[in-house]
């Protein structure tokens, strides 16, 4: 057992325990989001920050991949903590402002704007699809692919992979890929939140980033109809 | 098995089959083709057996390796800021005319490549133009058309022997 401080109480954490595991053991919330139980940690969404050691000499660490060690100092509230998970809210909004995962975590923090540019990408890199292929699916489909500001999540060569079996993992873990959040009516401005939840992905394949490259046969995604036909030219123009 | 297979896996083979020398085999490769074809890094994946995601993975990631063929000459444009500040937006732009291709792309006899850099060290003879590992220091638009020019010849010196 190791006796760390967390928020100015001494707890004892078990050894090997992540910060995140001993939150959750003593019942302190951390947001996360690329964190999921049955995978393996990534520390990419960085919203599970907090701040260790004490002042003037403290530093922010994603608890989800910090091991505790005897004589940790953990804050999972400050100021500085909060401030910058807000932050990450917002960029990760901008990114993909129709995921209900995200829009839930910005009215849960009080993210009322955002103040860059809206990119709608609909993928944040959280990894939590490659993840999922790989450790739970035993499939090594899709992967990350470039750098940078060019990195993106995609199969070998963009095409459908040999290794994909269509079990839809990666769908059904993905945050942005859930129940989209149309936001607040423009005529009523009243968000009518879940009300206006809908179920499927996206109305045509275009914009849908989907590794199984077989649009519209699981019928999740992709809704069949003249509207279909129309945007998917518009498209290729 | 064919030729192409037998020289890809002899690239492996040098390297003993092992999978920390997937760079090295990916730079072999790189070497013989100018670019990663689809097919050989299938091949690797097989035989070493390492996912081919990881492997696009790695070659994606590095930006000396390419999974579209190259051209011939790879010509290099350092936009650094030391580079930027002399004027090294217009040599690029110059290159572009020239070849009649954008930063990036190749031109359609798989000639020349064209490619920026952000900073290739040696500030002091900016701006600086590399053909083929070949430095050009104290580039202007006058200079570009002199140092296409003498890969184009080297080019038809080349070609001159096979024609005769």
């Amino acid at each position: 057992m190791i006796n760390i401080i967390m928020n100015g109480l001494e707890v004892r954490a078990e050894e090997g325990w992540s910060i995140l595991d001993t939150a959750k053991f003593y019942g302190i919330e951390i947001p996360t989001l690329c964190y999921n139980e049955g995978l393996s940690v990534y520390g990419g969404c960085r919203l599970c920050l907090v701040e260790i050691g004490e002042t003037p000499k403290t530093k922010l660490v994603s608890s989800c991949t910090y091991p505790v060690h005897k004589g940790l100092v953990v804050h999972t509230d400050t100021q500085r903590v909060i401030r910058t998970r807000r932050m990450m809210i917002e960029l990760m909004l901008a990114i993909a402002p129709n995921s209900k995962t995200i829009q839930d975590l910005a009215s849960k923090f009080g993210v009322k704007q955002c103040r860059f540019k809206v990119r709608n990408e609909e993928c944040v890199l959280c990894g939590l699809c490659v993840r999922m292929c790989r450790e739970q699916m035993g499939g090594k489909a899709i992967g990350f692919q470039n750098r940078g500001y060019k990195r993106r999540i995609s199969t070998p060569f963009d095409m459908r992979s040999e290794e994909c079996r269509l079990c839809g993992g990666c769908m059904y873990i993905c945050p942005a890929c859930q129940l989209r959040c149309h936001g607040p009516d423009p005529d009523t401005t009243v968000c009518n939140a879940c009300l206006q939840m809908d179920p499927t992905c996206l109305d045509y394949y275009e914009e849908l980033q989907c590794w199984m490259y077989d649009a519209g046969r699981c019928g999740t995604c992709v809704k069949e109809g003249p509207e279909k036909e129309t945007k998917e030219k518009a498209g290729h123009k | 098995m064919n030729a192409e297979t037998q020289k890809i896996k002899s690239f492996i083979e040098k390297h003993d089959s092992k999978k920390q020398a997937l760079i090295s085999i990916l730079q072999d490769i790189q070497g013989e083709y100018n670019y990663l074809p689809a097919e050989a890094l299938r091949f690797v994946s097989q035989t070493l057996g390492i996912p081919l995601i990881d492997i696009i993975s790695v070659a994606t990631f590095y930006r000396s390796f390419s999974l579209e063929p190259k051209g011939e000459h790879m010509v290099t444009v350092c936009m650094g800021t030391a580079c930027h500040v002399r004027g090294g937006p217009k040599i690029l732009e110059e290159f572009e005319r020239k070849l009649g291709i954008e930063s990036g792309e190749t031109t359609e006899d798989k000639q020349f490549s064209l490619e920026t850099v952000a900073c290739l060290g040696c500030c002091a003879i900016g701006p600086v133009v590399v053909v083929d590992g070949n430095y050009y220091s104290h580039t202007n638009i006058r200079k570009v058309g002199s140092i296409l020019k003498t890969y184009h010849k080297k080019e038809k010196e080349n070609e001159q022997p096979q024609e005769n």
